[in-house]
């Protein structure tokens, strides 16, 4: 199992002063965090993409290349990159760069996002969300294989024998598609022979275990063998020395950004209730010890034979010590306690 | 009611697929419809709603179903069948969410709520507003029998009062305590952003909030849809 960290960056509050950090601030405690990652032997750090105050980190590529040089044997990928806004060939050119910086250690997780922040903001439509995601998939992955690379379709001017550089050293980046739970998302990973990574925020998670099946049937039905298939999990986390007392700290940040996203999108704050019930063993928000979450994350790999978890953990306005903290406490001691039980995964992806 | 339906479920994603389980285990014959190929649906139902059965005719889903649901995303509703739904009991699972979907310009700023236009698509129907006030986690995880004390209420908001004593009914077979949500038009304080939108009530608490002023219930106006 490889364990690690993602991030939409964050606005962290200085808990003396209580002022917040400016976004070129969050910009660079990101790369303090990626550093710190790699240096307590966490294996991933993704970076999503959002285009809010509260949540800064547009330009993941940019973000990974600062830590590429940094770093030594950490992972670094998006988490997701919204493929549908972007252009396909500028995605590849910029993730192989943090490729050929980072020797070998850069990931594609190609998505739809689930914002739409990014469709005005680039000038795209979103009556085309459908179009623009399968083709520009489509063209990622051609990119990936072919070196020229030839290409037809309607979102962009075709490629007739194209250059795109650089190129990997190991020949292909590796792209996961990222998927919150749609049933098609996991059977189109499956056909397509690509690893998947779910996003789940909230629920049962163990209840993914149908949709990992349906994406290894997928794959299976496409040629695939099950040695093939790869799962990853990213989901909300935090990991403190207590318990409880952790919960209680991080309440307060989960509820915030909660509360905010739900005045965008429709829905009411979460509960402390329903807090509670999500962060006991079995729901969705791995918040607590590190014993604790090591036995949650070795419960969810029964289900859903995972190979790697990673934890969103900077909600709110976190200080960033305590981002720091959790981010040491996950490599120093929840990684032992999963290694112990489950092995370290030395694999990575299918090319 | 007599015992077992025929359920019929248009779009076989998160939604159709929960509502599809919730009614094979009340014993429910379900069809579902999707636009994906015959053995990439086949595939997705025997594992996401195995007892679930392919439609055979999308065109007459709904005729040869007591109860048909409509679980498609909003922006894709357009494409249904309408004409076929003429004196069939159709419910309306659908939401508008423009922070997630765009502003879809046929909604934009309009005072009814979203059932009236999907309705207006077939007056000829027999719409239903339910089912859509809550996510798809909670109708897999909080489906109770009803003795239990802790079940949740799910809203049936329609013009015709036989429909919605019927698809209270199914609802109560599922798992939830069917909540009178009055007409169609009042279907409108179901919606994203409203005082009962995804929260955990019971039938009480649920009844409580429904009688609140027009006012309290209201959708929320959102800034990027009133810009």
């Amino acid at each position: 199992m490889q364990l690690g960290v993602y991030s939409f960056g964050s606005l962290a509050r200085d808990p003396d002063s209580g002022r917040v950090a400016t976004s070129a601030q969050a910009t660079r405690n990101l790369l303090e965090a990626v550093k710190l990652a790699d240096d307590v032997g966490l294996e991933y750090f993704g970076i999503g993409e959002h285009h809010t105050r509260e949540m800064p980190a547009s330009a993941a590529a940019t973000i990974l290349a600062g830590a590429a040089t940094i770093t030594r044997r950490i992972r670094l990928g998006s988490s997701v990159t919204v493929l549908s806004t972007e252009d396909p060939v500028r995605v590849f050119q910029q993730f192989a760069t943090v490729d050929s910086l980072s020797n070998g250690r850069a990931e594609i997780t190609a998505g739809r996002g689930s914002s739409i922040e990014s469709f005005p903001l680039f000038g795209y439509n979103l009556q085309d969300y459908e179009r623009l995601y399968e083709e520009k998939l489509d063209l990622l992955l051609t990119i990936n294989r072919e070196d020229p690379v030839t290409w037809m379709g309607t979102v962009r001017a075709g490629l007739d024998e194209a250059v795109i550089v650089p190129r990997p050293d190991s020949g292909h980046l590796a792209i996961w598609l990222g998927t919150g739970g749609n049933p098609q998302s996991s059977m189109r990973a499956g056909r397509l022979g690509l690893p998947v990574a779910y996003g789940i925020i909230g629920g049962i998670p163990a209840r993914f275990a149908a949709l990992t099946d349906l994406y290894r049937r997928s794959a299976n039905a496409s040629g695939f063998s099950n040695e093939h298939t790869r799962v990853s999990v990213g989901t909300p986390g935090f990991v403190g020395d207590d318990g409880p007392a952790t919960r209680d700290a991080w309440w307060q940040e989960w509820f915030d950004t909660m509360a905010s996203l739900g005045q965008i999108r429709g829905f009411p704050p979460p509960s402390r209730n329903s807090f509670d019930r999500d962060t006991s063993p079995g729901g969705a928000l791995f918040v607590g010890s590190p014993e604790e979450i090591a036995d949650r994350i070795i419960e969810l790999h029964s289900h859903l034979g995972h190979m790697r978890h990673f934890l969103q953990m900077d909600f709110g306005t976190l200080p960033q010590r305590d981002f720091l903290r959790s981010i040491e406490l996950l490599g120093t001691e929840v990684k032992p306690l999963v290694e112990a039980e489950l092995g370290a995964e030395p694999a990575v992806v299918p090319a | 009611m007599s015992g077992t339906l025929t359920i019929g479920i248009f779009g076989p994603g998160k939604v159709g697929t929960a509502i599809a389980r919730l009614a094979v285990a009340a014993g429910h014959r379900v069809e579902i419809a999707g636009s994906q190929r015959q053995e990439s649906l086949q595939l997705l139902l025997d594992v996401l709603a195995p007892g679930a059965a392919q439609s055979r005719s999308v065109g007459t889903l709904a005729a040869r179903s007591d109860l048909t649901i409509l679980a498609v995303p909003f922006g894709r509703s357009v494409d249904l069948p309408y004409t076929s739904f003429s004196g069939r009991i159709i419910i309306d699972a659908l939401n508008y969410w423009p922070a997630i979907d765009g502003v879809i310009a046929e909604l934009d700023g309009i005072p009814q709520g979203t059932s009236e236009v999907i309705a207006a698509r077939n007056p000829a129907a027999r719409w239903v507003k339910s089912l859509n006030h809550l996510g798809y986690h909670d109708m897999d995880e909080h489906a109770r029998p009803s003795s239990d004390p802790t079940r949740r209420a799910i809203a049936v908001a329609s013009d015709d009062s036989d429909a919605k004593r019927f698809v209270s009914k199914f609802i109560d077979s599922v798992g939830f305590d069917p909540v009178d949500a009055g007409s169609l038009a009042d279907g409108i304080h179901l919606q994203t952003g409203t005082a009962v939108f995804g929260r955990e009530l019971s039938k009480a608490e649920f009844e409580r909030m429904l009688v609140r002023p027009v006012s309290a219930a209201e959708p929320a106006r959102r800034a990027d849809a009133a810009a």
